[in-house]
């Protein structure tokens, strides 16, 4: 081994490094002022990649479908640029940091597509006022809008994912009162995203009488034997599937082989599309999730996307994926943003790119009715979605679909029941505010 | 001809004996520091102080603590990130739970109480070595992330497993804005450094190195195993708890317990193979090479205009990183900090080799 002792003097080689940094740290000049630039903040390689893509392409396509047809909005040209995270939390902190001040106005909002990430920029949201959307992940106490100002988990949390998962269990047995000595497993990913459930699903233990089964799954989830061996040891009636990626489909092949019956088997909205079922094809059958109000499908904005995107050559992703669910999600997600911008519009000036504060004024007054949503042709594919300065969620429907073998078959709709979240959300968002010392907005800072 | 000693005569012991005894290192490394605290606070962006140099100069004390044991002890750890954790969780339950104390005393609490749980964690190398004791501090790792993924203690009962940090105040300062928070770090580096530094040139760091040669020597000529081993178990352990509670407080500000799982342990493990193992330069260049070649290579296609897509930028950042690993293992096993030496040789006789 080298024993010579190196000289002090090589410190000049983290000079060297430093100097290097800063080279590098020169921003890009703010383009043309009618810009707004939009982050995409994305993963498309590693374990979570399948259906990572799928939804990044969707929300690409959507911005493409808006310059190309509406000529952005209002006149103002969407710019973007995508970012690989990996689904890493350091990385997408380093994506955030990098992409916050580009465009004439900075990053009009971001959308992590992670709840690790999604914790790690609430603290620095608000510094950098920039909002965060978080369609049906993130932080479920969030959607008390009064003490988290920059987040915006649209359409629903993990929290009315598992009350709605909480009803339909209830429903197939017959009643909240059949559920009393039942045994529901959880099998989560061993993460932010899959903790998130757990108070939710105690609650639930606590009012129905159920016992609940907590069995984690080491990320990215690729070895479940212990899992299933512990599921097949317990036998729960059913099993309540929270997983992303290669998790899904693996816990779906455990399931097949350890012969838990698939039909009492369910997944949260992110175990429920088709990179998750599509290897497993007949094992999965039977299998039901959630999804955020619509599944797979062709609907209008999917026509409109094929034609003035894909005819033309400029398709992010494959034909074929235009149509699958989370592709479907990834355009939701980008209306709402698109939606948002153009409501910051209305109120601060027409044709005029957005600043994030404005955007976020936008977000927290968001009235998407039934007819503006058949105009943005999201008319089959949404309910109407209203948010206010304490409600940051707008609405809270989730639909249940199942795999034929070949298929996912959309079911029936429900709507989480806000008398047990909001006083939860609102109890953890306050626990939060002190810790932070925060003062929670009154209804009179929230005029204007 | 520029870097050459000629002409500077040692007339002292201590002059002889001095961390830099050629004039040109000392003043290079004045500039050094003193442009690292006055100059880049002016010139560096918040996302390169945010994003590059910051998490890198949190990583290098990682890396400096590694290196102390296995550069210099010959202890192989693979628990840096386990002892990184706890010095992380306990900064955290400190400022949540006694609110009064100064960052400062949280810092050094939670370098001791890793220090502490290093020591413990240390007791198996007296008895077993080399692949062994890589084992057995595997071992560490794996309990340490249990003890912070399933002891809801740790994590103040957040339902999610993710704790978040309030700002840090030490003496009176605020440390908020990226350049305060790069300025604290800064500060830590060059500190614990110098330590460093000073402690592998004492007693205690003799003691070290001739354990590492060669320990029944090593024993025959007075080290006492123990003391030897355990001590550098504790400085060590000492290092990734301070970079543990910086990296949580100042880099990420709001984590979950995998930021300190088995993977982290292996890149600062990789940070001191590719430095150069026994060599505080080495932990430098090592941590500049685990933390900002990736962000790089990632972003060198757009800089130069060239339009690759998003996967595509990724593939070519993992080739090439790889790629880039295996070339400097190859010209240099030592690592970088051999190859810099070997550039200084040859500058010295610069431009007459012999």
């Amino acid at each position: 081994m080298n024993t010579t002792m190196p000289n002090w003097s090589d410190w000049i080689a983290a000079a060297a490094c430093a100097a290097a940094l800063t080279a590098i740290a020169a921003a890009e000049d703010a383009a043309a002022a009618k810009e707004q630039f939009i982050p995409l903040l994305v993963y498309r390689t590693g374990p979570y990649a399948p259906n990572g893509t799928p939804w990044a392409d969707g929300k690409q396509d959507y911005l493409k479908l808006i310059n190309a047809r509406d000529g952005g909005v209002n006149g103002v040209k969407l710019t973007y640029e995508e970012c690989e995270t990996e689904y890493k939390t350091d990385r997408g902190v380093e994506c955030y940091e990098r992409l916050k001040g580009k465009g004439p106005t900075g990053a009009a909002l971001f959308d992590p597509q992670s709840t690790g990430i999604t914790f790690a920029l609430t603290e620095r949201a608000p510094v950098d006022k920039i909002p965060l959307i978080t369609v049906g992940y993130g932080r479920s106490e969030s959607q008390d809008g009064d003490v988290f100002m920059w987040n915006f988990p649209l359409l629903g949390t993990y929290w009315t994912a598992a009350d709605v998962l909480m009803q339909h269990i209830a429903k197939k047995e017959g009643g909240f009162d059949k559920l009393k000595g039942k045994k529901i497993a959880l099998v989560f990913h061993d993460s932010p995203f899959g903790k998130e459930p757990i108070p939710m699903l105690e609650e639930g233990a606590r009012l129905h009488g159920f016992e609940l089964i907590k069995i984690p799954v080491t990320p990215p989830g690729v070895e479940q034997k212990s899992v299933w061996l512990q599921v097949r040891q317990q036998r729960p009636d059913y099993v309540l599937l929270w997983g992303w990626g290669v998790m899904n489909s693996t816990a779906l092949k455990e399931a097949q082989a350890t012969a838990f019956p698939r039909d009492h088997m369910l997944g949260v909205w992110w175990s429920g599309a088709e990179p998750d079922v599509k290897d497993v094809g007949e094992g999965a059958k039977g299998y039901s999730a959630l999804t955020i109000q619509y599944g797979a499908g062709v609907s209008n904005v999917q026509k409109d996307i094929l034609k003035y995107v894909y005819d033309k050559g400029q398709g992010t992703g494959p034909r074929e994926e235009v149509g699958t669910v989370l592709y479907n999600r990834g355009l939701l997600i980008q209306m709402l943003s698109v939606e948002a911008v153009r409501r910051a519009q209305e109120h601060f000036g027409k044709g005029k790119p957005m600043t994030g504060e404005q955007v976020r004024w936008g977000l927290e007054n968001l009235a998407l009715d039934q007819k503006r949503l058949d105009a943005l042709g999201f008319g089959e594919m949404l309910k109407p979605v209203h948010t206010s300065c304490s409600d940051h969620v707008g609405a809270s429907y989730a639909r249940i679909q199942t795999w034929d073998g070949s298929h996912w078959v959309p079911g029936d709709l429900y709507e989480a029941n806000q008398q047990i979240i909001t006083p939860m959300a609102h109890s953890a968002a306050d626990a939060y505010a002190t810790s932070k010392k925060i003062t929670p907005r009154t209804p009179q800072d929230c005029r204007g | 001809m520029l870097y050459r000693e000629n002409g500077q005569f040692k007339t002292t012991y201590s002059a002889d004996q001095q961390l830099m005894p050629i004039a040109q290192d000392r003043w290079l490394m004045i500039a050094l520091v003193a442009s690292s605290f006055l100059a880049v606070p002016l010139l560096a962006s918040d996302y390169a102080l945010r994003a590059l140099i910051i998490p890198f100069l949190i990583l290098t004390i990682a890396a400096i603590g590694l290196n102390i044991l296995v550069g210099y002890c010959g202890q192989i750890s693979l628990g840096s990130a386990g002892f990184m954790g706890v010095g992380a969780y306990v900064a955290f339950n400190l400022t949540l739970r006694v609110p009064q104390l100064d960052f400062l005393v949280v810092l050094l609490l939670s370098g001791g109480s890793a220090a502490l749980i290093g020591i413990g964690f240390g007791i198996p190398s007296l008895r077993i070595k080399g692949l062994y004791l890589a084992v057995a501090t595997l071992a560490a790792q794996f309990f340490l992330d249990w003890v912070f993924a399933r002891i809801r203690w740790f994590t103040a009962d957040s339902s999610s497993g993710s704790v978040s940090t309030n700002p840090i105040e030490m003496l009176g300062w605020t440390v908020e804005r990226p350049v305060d928070k790069y300025l604290l770090v800064l500060g830590v580096v060059c500190l614990l450094t110098l330590a460093a530094k000073n402690l592998t040139r004492s007693y205690i760091g003799r003691a070290w190195m001739a354990t590492r040669d060669m320990d029944v020597a090593a024993e025959v000529i007075g080290v006492r195993p123990l003391t030897a081993k355990l001590s550098a178990f504790a400085v060590s352990s000492f290092y990734a708890g301070v970079a543990g509670a910086l990296w949580g407080f100042v880099y990420l500000g709001s984590w979950e317990p995998a930021a300190f799982g088995v993977s982290m342990s292996l890149n600062v493990l990789f940070m001191i193979i590719i430095g150069g193992l026994g060599s505080m330069v080495g932990s430098f260049f090592g941590a500049a090479f685990l933390v900002v070649l990736p962000l790089l290579l990632n972003q060198i296609p757009g800089m130069v205009g060239i339009d690759l897509s998003t996967a595509m930028k990724s593939h070519m950042e993992s080739m090439i990183f790889g790629g880039l690993i295996v070339l400097f293992l190859a010209i240099e096993p030592h690592g970088l900090a051999r190859l810099w030496a070997i550039g200084k040789e040859k500058l010295r006789i610069w431009p007459f080799p012999h």
